[in-house]
């Protein structure tokens, strides 16, 4: 069986590598790329080096750039915040029963990671690091798995000299050899065991999210066809939008008077940070954070649609209000402001920060 | 009165509830004989003396609201957020093969990002005679293909690999969908580029990369790549939706649903595999050694039974009941699908809906008789490369319980007397 297959494969590989070319009619569709095009989207690195662009980076310079844009998933030390990923530690686990992956115990290459760092990261804020503060940051995530020294700086020129603990670690796919035994020429039909027992059961782990419930089912059918709540519906979309106007219209004025717009744009800046869990302004959503449009002087934890700690939704309910006071404590060291908030971010070491991203966020009221 | 009872979800307790019923089958059964008239037949319904809605009341329809239980789900504690995550199909309430696209299931790493077609790009670069760049409307004036296949997420079945833990084909079984893909062939556009360049294509390569934030990428064989890939932007008729890569997205047929790049708008070729995170850090397979198989592209062959399952619960009586399933094999055809009832210990042979089409979904039925007794349901499904699915205890002695990836085994359901099913390992 096994041997017949492979003949297939080589035919119809023979087949279709040999005839493309010679079959190609061109229908003259599209425009040549022109090469500043190319060199905009062609950005990929491979193994040997293929596409890296010349720079360089220290750990140290990697290590202040990773708080700032990484720390708030993958942790101060890239040992991974809640379900985000770690990047460091594992070595020698990945036969165990439990194997922990990360760049020093598992990617094979180096390529990967600055390839990745540059074009997917920051989550939320891709494509805006600079090909040295990659360079940075990849030599920092080398330093946390203990792969160079703090003294070491990344550049193209020593790239390739960087040994990946598991570039050996992987097989091209052997199935066919590894499990030819898969290949059956009649599976067994009859008293094919001598007995059968439950050996596990899904129950017992409990884990299975719990299916709809009567409210969500109610929500779908609303969103689905609003006739048939018409009268509630109508209602519900008038009052947000009132609620809106009023917001709007009163802290306008006093809003002209304090905004600095010197030092809303380098709030910008720091929002960058946050970026990658709360949206705010025009369109914002809910994502691993809250929305923040209007939040200097809201109430804290009531955010509609949100789900937080509890410990949010208390101070919420205990009638916390974000003025900016409260704001810069809790911004400042979140954790020490509210030992339980969800809000895994380390926190603003500078005060011009704080008053920055503040001041950026009141933007928005 | 019928409404309020059918939109009520099959919840746990409901589970029990149905088990009720079922134990009152025979009653239920002999009402339907005529010892007291139904209602619903006697009396002039409001449906049958009113009118409904008009044409239009809806100008692009939902499902009726007694199926909005019939939707995808997540499962929270897998990943850290929504925005780069999976959610399943519900293929436990489906039949037929067509995955409708709004409940098809969704993988993105970065969202689901929302282009207009006006700012669609396709570029060609690489070992290429003239790299291209293409427009949406470019790509609808080269001859187009129409083809049905499956996409199945590698890690479709991978929360079972250490034993049974979701209770639901849907959470089991569910990331993958099956579609018809309107598109132009991969191999057209790269003749469109020109591959005289390119020399000896046998150890090239076709790297791969989407317009989203994750700028997903992947590295495909120059010989799959002229050989059934399409550059797709219909599904099932209508454009793809923007979870599934409006306006473009990859078909790699039989191969692991990440290769399917989604919002895609660069193809380059290359004359070695980029090794991107997709290919390497993630989508390798770890075996009990620590040693890690990569480019485990295809898709093994697998099936499982849909109905009766922990979410679809047997709810009649005693009698005639339709077992079915979906079955598929990224190296081919289905051939055949057996169906066990007793834990793997005696197999029948299912009917196939229709003969097995190349990496698309199979449907099979078993039309049976069941009287309350226990069952341990499974399916066993086999391709016409002549591979069967293998049992868990199979799988797990050659790949160890760490791969992630590519859980093929054959599932089972265990099915008790008041038709409320559970999913479980057996030995």
């Amino acid at each position: 069986m096994s041997k017949y297959r492979k003949l297939i494969v080589t035919t119809a590989l023979a087949a279709t590598l040999t005839a493309g070319p010679a079959l190609a009619e061109k229908l003259g569709l599209g425009r040549p790329a022109l090469p500043e095009e190319v060199a905009a989207w062609n950005l990929d690195v491979s193994p040997d080096g293929t596409g890296l662009p010349d720079g360089s980076g220290s750990v140290e310079e990697g290590d202040a750039l990773f708080a700032d844009y990484c720390a708030v998933c993958h942790g101060d030390f890239a040992e991974g915040v809640d379900n985000w990923p770690k990047l460091a530690g594992g070595a020698g686990t990945l036969a165990d029963k439990d194997p922990l992956k990360t760049v020093g115990s598992y990617w094979p290459y180096l390529s990967t990671t600055w390839d990745y760092v540059h074009r997917s990261m920051p989550f939320g804020n891709a494509q805006t690091l600079a090909p040295d503060e990659v360079y940075a940051i990849v030599a920092y995530i080398l330093y946390s798995n203990d792969l160079v020294e703090d003294d070491f700086v990344l550049s193209k020129d020593n790239f390739l000299d960087v040994e990946m603990p598991n570039k050996d670690g992987f097989i091209i796919d052997d199935r066919e050899s590894a499990e030819a035994h898969f290949w059956k020429d009649e599976p067994c039909m009859t008293d094919c065991k001598e007995t059968v027992e439950i050996t596990m059961q899904a129950a017992v782990l409990d884990v299975t999210p719990e299916e709809t419930k009567a409210r969500k089912v109610q929500e779908m059918m609303d969103a689905t066809n609003p006739a048939n709540k018409a009268g509630d519906a109508e209602a519900k979309t008038e009052e947000p939008a009132a609620a809106d106007e009023a917001a709007a219209a009163e802290p306008a004025a006093e809003e002209t008077a304090s905004v600095d717009p010197a030092l809303v744009a380098e709030g910008e800046k720091v929002f960058k940070k946050c970026k990658a869990c709360h949206q705010i302004g025009d369109g914002a959503k809910h994502r691993t954070g809250p929305i923040l449009t209007g939040i200097v002087g809201h109430g804290a934890g009531v955010a509609e649609g949100f789900k937080y700690s509890k410990d949010m939704a208390q101070a919420g309910q205990d009638g916390l209000i974000w003025t900016e006071e409260e704001l810069a404590a809790f911004l400042t060291k979140p954790k020490a402001y509210m030992k339980k908030t969800k809000m895994s971010f380390a926190g603003l070491k500078k005060e011009d920060d704080v008053q920055a991203v503040i001041a950026y966020l009141k933007s928005f009221n | 009165m019928s409404d309020s009872s059918n939109a009520k979800s099959p919840s746990r307790r409901q589970f029990l509830t149905g088990a009720a019923a079922a134990g009152a089958g025979a009653v239920a059964a002999g009402a339907a004989r005529g010892a007291t008239a139904d209602p619903l037949i006697t009396e002039v319904q409001s449906w049958a003396s009113g009118t409904g809605e008009g044409v239009d009341a809806t100008p692009y329809g939902m499902p009726i609201r007694f199926e909005t239980d019939v939707r995808r789900r997540n499962v929270e504690w897998l990943t850290a957020d929504t925005i780069s995550s999976i959610n399943f199909t519900p293929i436990h309430a489906l039949d037929g093969t067509i995955t409708p696209q709004g409940c098809a299931f969704e993988r993105h790493h970065s969202g689901a990002i929302e282009m207009r077609k006006q700012d669609y790009r396709l570029m060609i670069n690489g070992l290429v005679d003239t790299p291209l760049v293409f427009t949406y409307e470019d790509l609808e004036r080269f001859p187009r293909e129409n083809r049905v296949y499956f996409c199945e997420c590698a890690a479709n079945t991978g929360m079972e690999w250490a034993g049974a833990q979701l209770n639901g084909a849907q959470f089991t079984h569910g990331m993958i969908h099956n579609m018809e893909y309107s598109g132009v062939s991969l191999r057209t556009l790269l003749e469109e580029a020109g591959l005289d360049a390119a020399g000896d294509l046998k150890d090239k390569w076709v790297y791969v990369e989407g317009a989203d934030a994750s700028s997903n990428g992947r590295s495909i064989p120059m010989e799959k790549a002229l050989d059934d890939v399409l550059v797709a932007f219909k599904a099932n008729g209508e454009a793809l939706r923007k979870e599934h890569g409006y306006p473009v997205r990859l078909v790699v047929p039989g191969w692991e649903g990440n290769m399917w790049v989604k919002w895609l708008r660069r193809i380059e070729v290359t004359d070695q595999p980029v090794q991107s995170r997709e290919e390497t850090s993630k989508y390798t397979d770890t075996l009990a050694n620590g040693t890690s198989r990569k480019w485990t592209w295809a898709m093994d062959a697998k099936s499982v039974v849909t109905s009766p399952s922990p979410q679809a619960p047997i709810k009649h009586g005693n009698g005639p009941l339709v077992i079915t399933g979906l079955a598929w094999s990224g190296r081919g055809a289905i051939k055949r699908v057996d169906v066990s009832k007793d834990g793997g210990t005696t197999w029948e042979t299912a009917r196939l809906a229709a003969p097995g089409e190349k990496m698309a979904l199979t449907r099979f039925y078993l039309d049976t008789e069941w009287n309350g007794e226990e069952m341990l349901l499974q399916s066993r499904a086999m391709d016409e490369t002549g591979y069967v699915q293998p049992t868990k205890a199979e799988l797990r002695d050659v790949r160890g319980e760490n791969s992630i990836y590519h859980n093929n085994c054959i599932q089972t359901w265990w099915v008790k007397p008041n038709g409320e099913a559970e999913n479980v390992e057996v030995s």
